[in-house]
């Protein structure tokens, strides 16, 4: 009874405290009300900290890729449940509730388009379908991609959002790191320049595979870019970790990425980057 | 042993009698010289790199070492790489590639260390390295799980042309236990997680993603380690001249073809 009662009395605190749905969004790390009108139209950053919020995959490309010029590759492929798996439910209902809630078939948007003219293949993750992880589907979409660009001779782009692999295709999730890996691998000896966008987060299998074998690699501010998750690492040492550990800041300052750059220069730092590896073949 | 539970299986893998890298070496080869440090930063004793010479011919083998004793298990930080063990892998690879001698890798780890420092040294960075350069290195490599294959950390000396796997090994994208934790939100649950994760060699070899299972004779290679190790030999034996033979553009595309054929999906047309 006593449970019933404070379940109503928060209830009643919430409608009262809640904002109203679209119309302010509270900003994860300032805690600053903004209206959203703002925060969308600022990418999703924080006009008063400059938090970079997720963007999805279509929002990403509609930041990066010049308008009407994005064409997107095998939208037709899903994952199925090889292993039978299930834990606290089933990977099959775990995949239909990530598809129906996101719209996407899986964790992953592929495509080609332009940046500011420039034709350029993209692969976008997309960190609400299951943390963004990593399987069959995920690999067989960046290696027809870069397939496809190595046989037209075009830039690749990976924007990564992944918490690592997909647990639920055991080590099949696995082994896309080494066949991701191997397709780059490829690209590579054909002289086509590859990049990498970090985004928060960028870890484990994606990050120590694909996600991080780019000519140059590019994070956005804050995101964190990492092996192992900090919650495992303090488990494992026993210690509190450092204040802005494996953050992009504390990733450029060891030496592991090329720069950071703030979500609204991604396109025109692109851009530049391509210009000067690529003018050559591009405006042939 | 067909009648052990994949928990039971992990087990055995971690037996504290199990025998380790270095114990199969010293049967498998000969006149094996030490190589060490990866001329960056330091020289980790989790993964012991060389030469050595099998059936008289020389060979680069590679293998993450647990250690015996305490000491020489905290030593080896027990098993478990830090970037430095990555980056002297690969360097004695590119040895291997120039002097076009194959490289015979043994995986034995419960995971890439995952500290303060070898996120400071790139971790990720060094693994995807690895998989990149080992996918195109230019001479034969054969994997051999002997024990934990322990995902990243695994595959970051784990990728070539044919993958053989001692009975009772396990190789797995999680750790049941990390997994248990996550999915299960209970790390008790591991046996569970072991089950569902499908990680024995039976399992592996099934889905074609190992190509040989090595027999442990009489309830393991902790009870009968000469017969694992004949086992072990006679395969590495014929798959390394069957290897040896192939043109090495042949080798390469058929390297490819199979790292680009892992996976399984529907795709509507």
């Amino acid at each position: 009874m006593f449970k019933d009662w404070l379940k109503k009395y928060d209830d009643d605190k919430k409608k009262v405290i809640d904002i109203p749905d679209g119309l302010w969004i509270k900003c994860p790390q300032c805690l600053q009300i903004i209206y959203s009108k703002d925060w969308n139209e600022n990418f999703k950053v924080c006009i008063k900290c400059g938090y970079h919020d997720q963007l999805n995959a279509y929002e990403r490309i509609e930041l990066l890729i010049d308008e009407d010029t994005f064409e997107e590759f095998d939208k037709d492929i899903t994952s199925v449940d090889i292993l039978g798996f299930y834990d606290t439910k089933p990977y099959t209902q775990r995949l239909k509730e990530a598809q129906e809630a996101t719209g996407l078939k899986d964790a992953i948007v592929t495509g080609k388009g332009q940046v500011n003219g420039i034709p350029i293949f993209i692969i976008v993750m997309d960190f609400r379908f299951i943390g963004g992880s990593m399987g069959s589907v995920v690999g067989e979409k960046v290696v027809r991609t870069v397939e496809r660009a190595i046989k037209d001779r075009k830039p690749v782009l990976a924007v990564i959002a992944s918490g690592g692999a997909r647990m639920q295709e055991g080590l099949f999730s696995l082994f896309q790191m080494a066949k991701t890996s191997a397709a780059i691998a490829r690209l590579s000896q054909s002289n086509i320049p590859y990049i990498n966008i970090l985004t928060n987060p960028s870890t484990a299998g994606v990050l120590a595979s694909f996600g991080s074998l780019g000519d140059i690699i590019i994070a956005e501010p804050g995101a964190l870019i990492g092996f192992t998750g900090p919650r495992v690492i303090e488990q494992t040492i026993k210690q509190k970790l450092p204040e802005g550990f494996q953050r992009s800041e504390f990733i450029l300052e060891h030496g592991m990425i090329d720069m950071i750059v703030e979500r609204k220069k991604l396109k025109s730092t692109l851009y530049l980057i391509l210009n000067h590896l690529w003018r050559k073949e591009w405006e042939d | 042993m067909g009648r052990l539970t994949p928990w039971e299986r992990i087990l055995l893998a971690r037996h504290p009698q199990r025998p380790t890298f270095l114990d199969f070496s010293v049967e498998l080869f000969e006149n094996f010289i030490e190589l060490h440090g990866d001329r960056l930063f330091g020289d980790d004793p989790a993964i012991v790199a060389g030469v050595g010479t099998l059936e008289k011919e020389s060979v680069v083998i590679i293998g993450q070492e647990k250690g015996k004793s305490v000491q020489e298990k905290m030593r080896r930080n027990f098993g478990m790489p830090n970037p430095e063990g990555y980056r002297k892998a690969l360097r004695v690879m590119k040895i291997a590639e120039k002097f076009s001698l194959p490289v015979i890798t043994f995986i034995d780890t419960s995971g890439a260390y995952p500290g303060i420092g070898a996120e400071e040294r790139g971790q990720a960075l060094a693994i995807a390295q690895n998989l990149k350069e080992m996918s195109v290195l230019k001479v034969p490599i054969i994997i051999v799980i002997l024990s934990e294959g322990g995902s990243g950390g695994a595959l970051g000396i784990g990728v070539g042309d044919y993958i053989m796997m001692l009975e009772n090994a396990y190789y797995s994208v999680i750790s049941p236990e990390g997994c248990a934790s996550i999915l299960f939100r209970d790390a008790s649950k591991a046996p569970e997680a072991a089950e569902a994760l499908k990680i024995t060699s039976d399992d592996l070899l099934k889905f074609g993603l190992i190509d040989e299972i090595i027999p442990e004779p009489n309830e393991g290679a902790h009870q009968d380690f000469q017969g694992t190790v004949d086992n072990l030999r006679r395969s590495l034996i014929t798959v390394l001249s069957k290897l040896r033979k192939k043109n090495l553009n042949v080798l390469l595309e058929e390297r490819w073809q199979r790292l680009r054929s892992y996976g399984r999906f529907e795709e509507e047309k």
